[in-house]
């Protein structure tokens, strides 16, 4: 286990300068690509005003001391202030609405690695068979399809024709559960709130499914060819030589190894779940850091703006070093 | 003579490709008794390995056992389900592989490998099984220090002991080798034959040990089939085969080794292409190459004969 600490530190040290390089790119598409004070004013604005809006940004001093000034606040978990509405404290907002869509990206993530997963081995098991063929076709036409649209079918049968399910917002009103992580079914759970749970799943499905199933394709093809090629190996015609019933084979053989490259594929999808997730929360009204961004993008919110930014390139970061960790978890080969 | 453990019958295994149906084995009798060990024989392409795999019906596709019987212990196995050629795999016949550096799974520890296959096989606790791969590891000589390690930290050789020992994990009847040194260099490739002659005796286990090499298959072998293009052209005791071997592909084969014990260069210079098994020669299969053929070689298929006692031979030169 030694060599895995070690692997895990170097990799942390690692993520050091990928974070600045980060930083740098968001400071530097901010202040060249765009001018915040016309953004913020509009075009013709008087030039006492443009003045105090600059000074108020930081804009008036030279750019490397607002660099570095940008750097410290971030270093410090400072993300500014909203410049709309009593200035509150961009992390504070952020901090609001994260939890929304962190339950929504964590469920239909688990949607769809369940889906994509289930559907992949299920097809590589029916190599050529007409299971196989169907199977395939999913996992081609549901990368093609439009997030909105896969929500609105979703939303008609099961909420307005079948009216089961809710088709928006998070929980309904006056049910949410005392506030611990901001995840409405994990708090649920912690204070045994058996009705907030409900609601909160029930509200939960249409969102996490429509999500799910547009990010399921991949891991269905990927998971596919994986065991495909996994299942040709020496090593498990020797698994079939000892005996070993078929489902020990497929499910702890071949999958877990075709399971690494399904991995590095999570890691790169995260940075698509979140884009997934922002088009999926204004199709529920989920009142989450899509909602959130578009919002104030419409208020022209500068500085929430670039704080969302910097917080969603710091998240795709840190999963990618997370999972890179998993990765040499499971396979000793990549610690050494 | 010792008590009969294998037998099999006019099996035939066929693989539908698209160019046609290549006739990898064709109508192959043998048999085995318990404990002997039986060298495979023949030049690559002949059929050794689809001969080795049909016996646990582990054929890939697009092959299949077209027909035939291998009677094992009293039991037709072409007559079992997957399921219960599942209780015979690595429990009563177990394999050894060509390529050690892949037969292992990479992300599963050398002595789990083990324990998960006695546990597949046997009722027994955790702790059980550990203490029984240990002895294994130990026979095969592996240190137990090493169970806990990957197969990527193993040498090649050292992941052969590990096949090894995993196919006598459960003291099987059979042991069915397939090339097990051929991925080897040649300091190892002694190690290994040596440790499996040895435990061969320990666990007193039959070998059908598969090689295109005659001088490593003489080593250890009681008796040699020799293979020819899907077929057993002869068959019979290692000494007398050496000896007086009858048919004319073993004469020529063993004339291009001068001696058994120094050669590693053998089949390779026999006049005329290996057959292609697509499209088979009529008649006898090694006519087109042999030194006295005649117009019936080309005619008629000679059967196989038993001219000596236990020792068959498929050529019309004897009758
Ligand atoms: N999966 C397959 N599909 C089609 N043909 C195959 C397949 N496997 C083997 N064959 C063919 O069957 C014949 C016998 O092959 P096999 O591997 O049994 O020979 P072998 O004697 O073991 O040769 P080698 O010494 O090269 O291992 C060959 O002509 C080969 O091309
Ligand atoms: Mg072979």
């Amino acid at each position: 286990m030694t060599s895995l600490r070690i692997y895990v530190v170097r990799r942390i040290l690692l993520a050091i300068p990928t974070i600045l390089i980060l930083l740098t790119i968001v400071f530097v598409v901010m202040r060249v690509a765009g001018d915040p004070v016309s953004a913020i004013l509009g075009g013709h604005a008087p030039a006492e005003q443009i003045e105090r809006i600059k000074e108020q940004l930081g804009l008036n001093k030279p750019l490397y001391v607002q660099y570095l000034e940008y750097l410290w606040q971030l270093f410090h978990g400072d993300l500014g202030r909203s410049m709309i509405w009593g200035r509150r404290p961009v992390l504070v907002e952020i901090l609001e609405h994260f939890p929304a869509t962190l339950e929504l990206s964590i469920s239909a993530f688990i949607v769809s690695i369940f889906i994509g997963i289930i559907t992949g081995v299920h097809s590589a098991r029916n190599y050529n068979k007409p299971t196989d063929h169907m199977l395939r076709l999913y996992g081609i036409v549901t990368y093609a399809l439009f997030i909105p649209w896969i929500g609105l079918i979703l939303q008609l049968i099961f909420g307005v024709y079948l009216g089961w399910l809710p088709t928006s917002g998070r929980i309904d009103t006056l049910m949410e559960p005392k506030h611990i992580t901001g995840l409405y079914v994990l708090d649920s759970i912690l204070t045994l709130n058996i009705p907030s749970l409900i609601s909160a799943i029930r509200h939960l499905i249409l969102p996490s499914i429509t999500l799910g199933i547009y990010l399921s394709g991949i891991y269905t093809r990927l998971t596919r060819s994986n065991m495909l090629e996994i299942l040709r190996k020496d090593f498990i015609t020797a698994a079939k030589a000892r005996g070993l019933p078929e489902d020990t084979i497929i499910y702890k053989h071949a999958l877990k190894n075709a399971f690494i490259p399904i991995l590095t594929m999570m890691g790169l999808q995260f940075a698509l779940l979140l884009a997934g997730a922002v088009l999926t929360e204004t199709t529920f009204s989920w009142p989450g850091m899509g909602t959130f961004l578009a919002e104030r993008i419409f208020y022209r919110d500068y500085t929430t703006v670039q704080g969302t930014i910097v917080f969603f390139a710091l998240l795709v970061v840190s999963v990618s070093l997370i999972i890179d960790i998993l990765y040499a978890y499971i396979d000793p080969r990549i610690r050494y | 003579m010792g008590e009969s453990i294998l037998e099999v019958k006019g099996l035939k295994v066929y693989y539908y490709t698209r160019e046609g149906v290549v006739r990898a084995v064709d109508n192959v009798d043998f048999f085995m008794e318990k404990g002997e060990t039986v060298g495979l024989v023949g030049e690559s392409g002949s059929g050794k390995s689809t001969l080795g795999f049909s016996i646990l019906k582990l054929i890939p596709p697009p092959g299949k056992i077209v027909d035939g019987k291998i009677i094992f212990d009293g039991i037709d196995l072409t007559e079992l389900d997957e399921k219960e050629m599942r209780e015979i795999r690595g429990k009563r016949i177990s394999m050894v592989f060509q390529d050690p550096m892949t037969s292992l799974n990479p992300l599963m520890k050398i002595g789990d490998h083990l324990v998960e296959t006695i546990m597949t096989h046997e009722e027994v606790t955790r702790e059980e099984a550990e203490e029984r791969a240990l002895a294994l590891l130990r026979d095969v000589g592996i240190m137990p220090d090493r169970f806990h390690d990957y197969p990527h930290q193993f040498s090649g050789g050292m992941r052969q002991r590990v096949m090894i020992a995993l196919a006598l994990a459960l003291n099987p009847d059979i042991v069915i080798a397939d090339e097990p040194t051929s991925a080897l260099d040649v300091i190892v490739q002694f190690q290994i034959l040596d440790l499996m002659e040895r435990l061969k005796k320990q666990y007193n286990v039959g070998m059908i040990f598969i090689s295109h090499d005659i001088s490593v298959v003489a080593e250890i072998s009681d008796k040699i089939a020799l293979m020819y293009a899907g077929q057993i052209v002869e068959y019979a005791n290692a000494i007398p085969f050496f000896e007086e071997h009858l048919h004319p592909y073993a004469e020529l084969l063993l004339q291009s080794v001068p001696n058994i014990e120094l050669s590693d260069q053998k089949l390779k210079y026999i006049p005329g292409l290996p057959p292609d098994l697509l499209h088979p020669p009529s008649g006898c299969r090694f006519h087109p190459r042999c030194p006295y053929a005649e117009s019936i070689c080309k005619e008629k298929d000679p059967p196989l004969l038993e001219i000596n006692t236990g020792h068959f031979v498929k050529c019309f030169r004897y009758k």
